[in-house]
């Protein structure tokens, strides 16, 4: 099959990418810009036999999300920015009871209703937990449209390994931009889910939960919890580089971000300024040794975001001190030209690099 | 010798930690009851919701899922969808269903999802420390109404079995009473419906059931049940509202 390419959105190819992936059931509500991927299911699942069902609310779908997965089932919702901060509630409790899902969150720009444009000022919000309590999720940032379906597949195995709700944080370009993919042979790789709760015949009974009264148990399930995000720091990081090897200057960035950094790169080295790219594909588990490694040889970074600076924070962590990162973003759907970006690595080169 | 008395075989052998008098008890023990008659503790799934309930799944012995406030519905939406031939109900109280989860419980009903809803209306939040409820009744002192119900602040009693009863895709519906023996036997009847109608993949069904909160009504266990009498049974009227989708 690999080789077969079809043209398609983003939105469309997670849609198809789920169902390969052996997503059985799909709960969302709607909101700009991933509608083209609850239509395309809307169609999809029931022709596959599966379940497609709009939910009342977005605080709904993700609570469908939660009793599907906890029956067992591969199981995924999506949403953008606004419509994720209602779900946060329910990803909690998922994360708690240790279910695995897939959210999808195609961002645009906030905060409050902010706007419909493309954004990637979710990043806190997805990396650092999102609602209450000491949780993670595994988040996935794509940077194409093929990207889209291989890490909606590799999504759905995740959750399942890790017992953990995945998020694929993509944003509005790459969801409605129009590129070639193949879908391969995506071989969904489902373990036995001995603890779903199936009915409780030929076993004792099954209690899917994020309660624990007692203080003790309590901060024993957190300690279980942190020892699997631990795991999955040791386990899981993946992330591109573009040029990094002998580059002075490194600029991260992700998803529709890296792209433009890319081509800034070109100009870049097209002057002889040595730019290089180092792409987190795992936004959590976040490449900090990867950039700890870099910062030893690079003179400097650039944090390039669709935000104000989030992802920012974790680069610092990770260089700790030991050279300048700068920021550089656009906000509230605003995509800065590989132009403009270049015009930031001249300036950081000047002050830095030319040292 | 006959056994004449015995535990249900859905009904776990604990104590619970329900209040002296509190009539929560009375409802598992209905509900476990009917899953044994019906034959179905296999296949039965639990949503338990926030509020005294909450631990009901260490009291009933079928599998169990413990959902976010106001939120079983939805739960049970995703469980009954994946799980089709899987019988699924939630437990939820007054608070958890006719305030923060009436969204979930309308579009629940409307879908007729194939779920069964136990919904147990003791007029307060019993545990928080017993609140005003939306079907706290006019003039009833609560820790924050301590002036009574003012339908001018709070508005009024909310019946949520007569507006369900509107909704085309309900095909059960009926509100019951815990306070006496011959109401018991009423409640276990309209229980086993709830579950017959699954069973037989009719569609959704609910029972309200009026339930005792001695503790936070500041009564005895006996005047607490003369209470439901007294008070709450005359705003909120017993009986069928919907049989086989047909209001009655
Ligand atoms: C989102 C959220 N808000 C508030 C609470 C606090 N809370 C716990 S139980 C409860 C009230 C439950 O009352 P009810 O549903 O009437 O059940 P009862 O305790 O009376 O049986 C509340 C408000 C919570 N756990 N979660
Ligand atoms: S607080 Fe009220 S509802 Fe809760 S267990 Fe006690 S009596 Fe029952």
């Amino acid at each position: 099959m690999r080789g077969d390419k079809v043209l398609m959105v983003g939105n469309e190819a997670i849609g198809e990418a789920a169902i390969r992936a052996g997503c059985q059931l799909y709960f969302a509500y709607p909101i700009t810009p991933q509608s083209e991927l609850p239509q395309l299911l809307a169609r999809r699942m029931p022709e596959e036999g599966r379940v497609f069902l709009q939910a009342e609310s977005e605080v709904a779908a993700i609570n469908m999300v939660y009793g599907a997965a906890g029956a067992g089932s591969r199981v995924m919702t999506s949403s953008s920015s606004p419509g994720i901060s209602l779900k946060q509630e329910g990803i909690s409790y998922i994360a708690g009871a240790e279910l695995p899902c897939v959210i999808v969150n195609i961002v645009r720009g906030g905060p409050g209703l902010g706007g419909i444009q493309p954004a990637q000022s979710d990043y806190f919000q997805a990396t650092k937990g999102g609602g209450h309590g000491d949780y993670r999720l595994i988040v996935l940032a794509p940077a194409s449209v093929q990207e889209m379906v291989d890490l909606t597949a590799l999504a759905f195995d995740l959750a399942d390994k890790y017992r953990n709700p995945v998020m694929i944080l993509g944003d509005g370009v790459l969801g409605q931009m129009m590129e070639p993919v193949e879908f391969g042979d995506i071989k969904p790789e489902i373990p036995s889910k001995p603890w779903a709760t199936t009915g409780r015949k030929g076993r004792d009974r099954n209690v899917v939960n994020s309660l624990y009264l007692d203080p003790n148990k309590l901060e024993e399930h957190n300690w279980h919890l942190q020892a699997k995000y631990r795991k999955i720091e040791e386990e899981e990081i993946r992330f591109d580089t573009f040029n990094l090897d002998d580059a002075q200057l490194i600029i991260v960035a992700y998803g529709i971000s890296a792209r433009i950094a890319r081509t800034a790169i070109e100009m870049a080295r097209a002057d002889g300024i040595a730019a290089g790219l180092l792409r987190p594909i795992t936004l959590f588990p976040f490449p900090t040794g990867a950039i700890a490694q870099a910062a030893e040889k690079a003179r400097a970074f650039l944090s390039l975001e669709l935000s104000a600076g989030q992802m920012v924070e974790d680069v610092r962590l990770a260089v700790n001190g030991k050279r300048p990162v700068h920021f550089y973003g656009r906000t509230g759907g605003i995509i800065p030209t590989p132009q403009e970006v270049y015009g930031e690595i001249k300036k950081i080169a000047g002050e830095e690099v030319a040292k | 010798m006959k056994v004449i008395f015995d535990c249900p075989q859905a009904l776990s052998d604990v104590t619970t930690h329900y209040c002296p008098g509190c009539t929560h008890g009375i409802i598992h023990r209905l509900v476990a009851e009917a899953i044994d008659e019906l034959g179905i503790l296999e296949r039965t799934v639990g949503v338990a919701s926030v509020g005294c309930s909450v631990l009901a799944y260490d009291y009933l012995e079928c599998d169990w899922q413990q959902a976010a406030h106001g939120r079983a519905p939805a739960v049970a939406t995703g469980i009954k969808r994946a799980l089709p031939d899987g019988i699924v109900f939630t437990y939820q109280g007054d608070g958890d269903l006719a305030s923060i989860g009436t969204a979930e419980i309308i579009h629940a009903a409307n879908r007729g999802e194939a779920i069964t809803v136990i919904y147990v209306n003791n007029t307060n939040y019993g545990m928080t420390g017993g609140q005003m409820a939306p079907t706290t009744l006019i003039g009833q002192v609560t820790t924050t109404s301590p002036g009574g119900r003012d339908v001018k602040e709070a508005g009024y009693p909310l019946r949520m079995a007569e507006m369900l009863a509107t909704l085309e895709g309900v095909n059960y519906l009926a509100r019951v009473a815990v306070n006496s023996p011959a109401n018991i036997m009423k409640a276990k009847r309209a229980i086993k419906q709830a579950f017959r109608v699954q069973v037989e993949d009719d569609g959704f069904a609910l029972v309200e059931v009026l339930s005792t909160c001695p503790t936070n009504w500041r009564l005895d266990p006996v005047e607490a049940l003369q209470w439901v009498e007294d008070n709450m049974i005359p705003y909120y009227p017993l009986g069928e509202f919907k049989v086989s989708g047909e209001v009655k």
